[in-house]
């Protein structure tokens, strides 16, 4: 018997331990180690901080849907993994802490066959001080529960703007190394549709800030989609939505401090400015949850094994080279640990080898540049194909990995919202191909045009609601979830 | 929104009101509704 333990169950660890529980069957074990007690649904928390959602609406148990299928679930967060065992435990290990209540802060050695590090992000707040909803001075959507404040901190503005007061409502990436700015770009929108409906528009000064040297480039480096006779840049949509919304917007920024109701930030041609703001959500920079690795001996291997980000070092071309000289197959294709081949990294836990937007600095020395992002479906669809590779190795002694994808031949179907109501909202649908521009194979533009698009509409929303529900039901593990793509 | 000479907003395309009526438009955006679907289960099944 075999036992698979799956650290993490967000997007991608769920994809992966389901799958596999559902692949192996009883005759081996699946293991999931994840602090958190419920799932939750992390797009549609947009929705959540404007108060057009409970959290009750995006989350639900874990524990009844593993205990259905009969995955072992431990909700624990993963601390450290000892991927040679120790002098006492000749099998490799990861140690867990618990979280569950009743039981927390006990810790238990959980030996494994094969580890999936799925862990996720760290939501790094303290890289920029005074941010975030705990010890700062801004809200977040990242999680439900940040998003439920957020929902309240916004009514507390609406109110505000309603008793005659104009208010200032800053929106964007908390620091110049941050990714995710879809969140952002979607919170704007759905923030100015509330103050437009709440009928208090003209009290409220919306303004994206963003460390994107061009509104449109997301991470990803841009797009370009052919639309009314021309091959235009994502820039021209996304800035034409801001014009058309009255967002003013800032960017090629690194806010480097908040206060209390003012941003400080550098701008990519080094100079230092201020803005002042009644609400603020901004996104934090994104680290590995840091998680520590040991010798046999017990001597530190962090630093083998992980990227300083704290990442798992994959099956990537890491070696540093100049932006002109990056290719897609610096991009990893089996998730595989280099040293450990049995363990693997999928989702936003992987060590990507570099950005995918060209990095810039400026005169101080600042990085101020997106770093890539992991999107949902790349993340499922990493997490299946580890899960397929780990099959093979149990099940028929595949001694290399099976399935292979990379990111630089692997497509993204996005869905931003840009306000909810199933008459009245609109959202921006972006279907890209593929995620890492390839400019060999398509010199002009790194994607193929003919699977790279974007419109905005009433029919997204329709869409971004209905992925809503498709995918708490595939997560729920209901009729026909191995069906629904990731 | 008012959009002033040389201000950020003044360089950037806007939707006339024929394309925001469009983006509304039930049956327009049904007909879209399936057709982005179409687009969007291409890019997925060329992924997997
Ligand atoms: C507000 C917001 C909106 C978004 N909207 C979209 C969207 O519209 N479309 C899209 O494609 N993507 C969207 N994303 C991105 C998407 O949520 C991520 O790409 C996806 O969640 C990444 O999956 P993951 O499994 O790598 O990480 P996660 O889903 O974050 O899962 C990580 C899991 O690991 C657990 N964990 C953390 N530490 C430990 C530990 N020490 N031990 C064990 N477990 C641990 C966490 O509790 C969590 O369950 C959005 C993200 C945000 C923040």
């Amino acid at each position: 018997m075999a036992r698979v333990v799956v650290m993490g169950a967000g997007v991608s660890g769920h994809t992966a331990c389901t799958f596999l529980n559902d692949w192996l069957g009883s005759e081996h074990e699946v293991v999931v180690v994840t602090p958190n007690s419920q799932w939750n649904w992390i797009p549609s928390n947009i929705w959540v901080g404007v108060g057009r959602m409970s959290s009750e609406d995006v989350t639900f148990d874990l524990k009844p849907v593993y205990d259905k299928v009969g995955l072992t679930y431990k909700q624990a967060k993963a601390v450290s993994i000892h991927p040679e065992g120790s002098e006492g435990e000749s099998s490799p290990y990861i140690t867990i802490e618990y979280t569950e209540s009743g039981k927390e802060g006990t810790t238990e050695v959980l030996t494994y066959d094969y580890l999936i590090n799925a862990t996720g992000p760290k939501l790094n707040f303290a890289a920029t001080e005074g941010l975030g909803p705990d010890s700062g001075h801004t809200v977040s959507v990242c999680t439900h529960d940040h998003a439920t404040h957020a929902a309240h901190k916004l009514q507390e503005s609406i109110e505000k703007m309603r008793a005659g007061e104009t208010q200032e409502i800053l929106i964007g990436t908390g620091h110049g190394m941050c990714t995710c700015q879809g969140a952002a770009f979607e919170y704007t929108f759905n923030v100015e549709h509330e103050i437009t409906l709440a009928g208090v528009r003209d009290k409220a000064n919306i303004t994206y800030i963003s460390n994107e040297y061009e509104l449109g480039d997301f991470g990803v480096g841009g797009m370009h989609i052919k639309r009314g006779g021309y091959i235009t840049s994502g820039k021209v949509f996304t800035e034409s939505l801001f014009t058309e919304r009255g967002v003013k917007w800032i960017k090629r920024a690194h806010v480097n401090k908040v206060e209390a109701k003012k941003v400080h930030f550098e701008t990519l041609d080094g100079n230092q400015h201020e803005k002042e703001f009644d609400f603020a959500m901004l996104i934090p920079p994104f680290s590995g949850v840091g998680l520590k690795a040991f010798g046999k001996d017990g001597s530190d291997i962090t630093d083998t094994i992980f990227a300083p980000n704290g990442f798992l070092k994959v099956d990537a071309d890491y070696t540093p080279k100049p932006y002109e000289e990056w290719s897609i197959e610096d991009w990893p294709q089996t998730y595989q640990n280099p040293i450990y081949g049995n363990i693997f990294a999928t989702g936003i836990a992987f060590a990507p080898p570099h950005l995918i937007s060209k990095p810039m600095k400026s005169p101080n020395g600042t990085p101020i540049n997106p770093t890539p992002p992991r999107t949902g479906m790349p993340s499922g669809i990493i997490g299946k194909t580890v899960a397929k590779t780990i099959k093979e190795m149990i099940l028929n002694g595949a001694t290399e990995p099976t399935h292979k994808v990379s990111m630089g031949e692997m497509g993204a179907a996005c869905v931003a919202s840009a306000g909810k109501g199933m008459l009245s909202g609109t959202a921006a649908s972006l279907t890209m191909y593929p995620v890492v521009p390839d400019y060999k194979k398509y010199p002009d533009y790194g994607r193929d045009l003919d699977h790279t698009s974007g419109e905005i509409g009433l029919a997204g929303h329709w869409i971004k609601h209905t992925l809503h529900h498709l995918f708490l039901h595939k997560a729920k593990l209901k009729a026909g979830w191995t069906l629904i793509p990731e | 929104m008012k959009i002033n000479p040389y201000d950020q907003n003044d360089y950037t395309p806007v939707p006339s009101k024929f394309t925001l009526f469009m983006r509304k438009c039930v049956i327009w955006q049904f007909i879209r509704f399936i057709a982005i679907n179409l687009k969007m289960l291409v890019v997925v099944s060329k992924s997997h």
